[in-house]
């Protein structure tokens, strides 16, 4: 294999760093690929009115989220009077379940599959492939990826980690397509072995973008047209969403869509925007003839109950945080070793897994503010990390499990001892005046601080003492 | 308790104070005041960006261009409703022509590997498009099933210059999509792409390698 399979966590966050920032491909890959995204976004936005534009989508889905379960029953109502069967799913664990009985009814071998990050974060793959279901992805990214073996490095663009040169690699190993850098060869190569796929699935996988109540219509946003095939090709079409993707009216769309789009790949619009409210009808001749939508919640409800952290289920996954975000875009995707990586990941993931196997995502940011000031729908990133930084040490009051996971007896100690002596000006000046006399038995190594700098040195002499005497060499 | 209760009580139960419902303005996607020919124009600046060719025809030569397509680009089978106007139009003037007409009006289910393998462009009408972006409207129909815009190489798709719109959202309010939505509506830019390589474009993946479309002014 061109690369051998790794798995990642979020518990090895500093290791995988560590090993992306020595893996001159990997940083050259990404820096590449999003140097060019950060351009696109720039020119894709110069004849909009992009705050109002923001604001607008920030608010569609903030008044969503206000309405939230009734919304949710609306969903429900309207894509069942449509001939949609809706199903409900607490965690992933349960909506992989519900999807694989659905399978199992129609007897399915084989299950084709749009993109879908809901999916990954459930597992679905693997789900089914215990089940005896194989799961084949058909988004070329995904697929290529799925063919390595790896998980997605971005949520937009699953294999931007990997070059032509390795593609064509993986490509030629896996399904013995010749060797070659000409990108048109390789994708009428993958063409041509999913449309054999496309054919012969029995139940077509897919994700959603947004929901709407009003119509019970389900909007997918795509260039390939895997979307379609996997939506229109096999009789049964199941579509997976987390139950925050709702929006009230159709209405709403169009603004979230330009959004989106943008943000995400610098298009001004995609290929195909598919949307879908019915399986196929008396007299139609294609389309699936049983459409199923898994409402998703893993953890959602439980973000829902913070005010703050609510804002996190605005996102509409455009992936324009991760593309400005100076630390993604050295260490790449795979470092977060979560579903969603870079800085919505970095703030997601902590509700759904928790703090003690999330606590370095949060420290992942430089806090510079890019990814704030370009999502699409205004999420506060940035405050968001410091506060999930915060509870990490068991500061604040939060809902994320794991609070607290941080809190070193040794570092509250130091800090509080710090915080008297300060606010004691003898003990201060008296302590200060001892370390000065000492300061020839500072230790040279810091643990990781000195790695790349030098360790302080306590000054012979306070600036307090320094400044009294100049003062004293003023007057005289 | 169900999953679906379960899951609704607690969004229900929310400890905090109920979430604010800003109001939406939405004059920032809609209002654009085009005239007829900048409409026109911005279609076509957005269309042939993504990879979409053009070619303007009057309504009374449009079948004459469609040949010349036909023939430009080698279709030998072409699919194609049968009662809308332009599958209607299209066939009187194809009956003598040399390429085999592909009727779609039968269960896919029958002609699957056919209508995958065998042809070569599909013929489709369009209800509109909009101008901001430029995308085609099309809600397929028996007549016009989905697969004939996505499975064969070469999509050729008729539409008029005064269905074109400003904006997506224009298009939706006017012609009241909220209070009837069909089973599958679809918004086309562009043939299939993908960028997936390396961030290499490249053109019919998975659907058409080519977007025609015939504008008829
Ligand atoms: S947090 Fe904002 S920028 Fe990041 S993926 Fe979500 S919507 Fe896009």
């Amino acid at each position: 294999m061109s690369q051998p399979v790794e798995i990642f966590t979020p518990q090895q966050f500093h290791r995988q760093a560590q090993d992306a920032l020595g893996n001159p491909q990997v940083r050259a890959n990404f820096r590449k690929a999003m140097d060019g995204l950060m351009v696109k976004r720039r020119d894709a936005f110069a004849e909009w009115q992009l705050e109002e534009l923001r604001q607008l989508g920030a608010n569609i889905r903030l008044r969503a989220l206000s309405r939230l379960p009734d919304l949710l029953e609306q969903l429900e109502e309207r894509c069942e009077a449509n001939g949609i069967r809706v199903h409900w799913a607490e965690d992933g664990e349960q909506a992989c379940r519900i999807v694989t009985d659905i399978c199992q009814q129609h007897g399915a071998r084989s299950v084709i599959k749009g993109k879908s990050m809901v999916s990954e974060e459930m597992h679905l793959n693997a789900h089914l492939d215990k089940a005896g279901i194989e799961a084949l992805e058909s988004d070329l990214g995904e697929y290529l990826v799925q063919l390595n073996e790896q998980t997605p490095s971005h949520i937009i663009m699953p294999a931007i980690h990997l070059n032509t040169d390795q593609i064509s690699d993986i490509m030629h190993e896996r399904t013995g397509t010749e060797r070659t850098r000409d990108v048109d060869t390789m994708t009428a190569a993958a063409r041509a072995q999913l449309r054999e796929r496309f054919m012969a699935a029995d139940v077509g996988v897919s994700g959603v973008n947004f929901a709407v109540a009003e119509t019970g219509t389900l909007c997918l946003v795509e260039n390939e047209g895997n979307g379609r095939m996997t939506t229109t090709v096999p009789p049964v079409h199941v579509a997976v969403t987390g139950i925050e993707k709702v929006v009230e009216h159709l209405a709403d769309v169009p603004p979230l869509y330009a959004l989106l789009t943008r943000s995400a790949t610098g298009q001004h619009v995609t290929t195909y925007f598919n949307m879908i409210s019915s399986p196929r009808r008396d007299g139609e001749h294609d389309g699936p003839r049983e459409v199923h939508l898994v409402l998703v919640d893993n953890g959602r409800s439980r973000i829902y109950q913070d005010d703050e952290l609510l804002d996190t289920l605005r996102c509409i996954r455009c992936g324009a945080c991760m593309n400005h975000c100076p630390v993604y875009t050295r260490v790449g995707g795979h470092t977060y070793g979560t579903t969603y990586p870079g800085p919505i990941g970095s703030i997601l993931m902590p509700h759904l897994l928790g703090l003690e196997a999330t606590q370095d995502l949060p420290t992942a940011s430089s806090l510079c503010g890019a990814c704030g000031e370009v999502c699409p729908v205004k999420i506060p990133i940035p405050d968001l990390l410091v506060r999930l930084r915060r509870e990490a040490v068991g500061e604040g009051e939060g809902n994320v499990p794991g609070a607290g996971v941080k809190r070193s007896t040794r570092e509250v100690a130091a800090w509080k001892s710090w915080q008297w002596l300060a606010t004691h000006p003898s003990a201060w000046r008296g302590t200060t005046g001892i370390i000065g006399k000492l300061r020839g038995l500072a230790p040279e190594h810091l643990g990781p601080w000195t790695e790349y700098r030098s360790a302080p040195k306590p000054a012979a002499v306070s600036l307090h003492t320094l400044i009294k005497r100049r003062r004293q060499e003023d007057q005289s | 308790m169900s999953a679906r209760d379960n899951i609704l009580q607690r969004l229900r139960e929310r400890s905090s104070a109920p979430q604010p419902a800003p109001l939406s303005d939405f004059s920032v996607v809609t209002g654009r005041q085009w005239t007829a020919e900048e409409r026109v124009a911005h279609f076509e600046r957005w269309i042939s960006s993504v990879h979409g060719e053009i070619i303007h025809c009057r309504k009374d030569n449009w079948r004459e261009a469609l040949v010349g397509i036909l023939s430009d680009k080698g279709v030998q089978r072409l699919a194609l409703g049968r009662t809308n106007d332009v599958a209607r139009e299209a066939r009187e003037w194809l009956g003598e022509n040399s390429v085999e007409l592909v009727d779609v009006d039968r269960d896919i289910g029958d002609w699957q590997r056919e209508m995958f393998e065998r042809v070569d462009a599909g013929l489709t009408s369009t209800l509109g498009a909009i101008a901001e972006t430029g995308s085609l409207w099309l809600w397929p129909t028996p007549d016009e099933p989905r697969l004939l815009s996505l499975v064969p190489p070469l999509h050729i798709a008729v539409l008029d210059a005064d269905r074109i719109e400003d904006t997506l959202f224009d298009v939706m309010s006017r012609h009241g999509w909220a209070e009837g939505m069909p089973t599958n509506a679809l918004l086309i830019s562009g043939p299939s792409k993908t960028a997936d390589i390396e961030q290499t474009l490249a053109y019919g993946v998975h659907g058409p390698r080519e977007l025609v479309i015939l504008l008829r002014h």
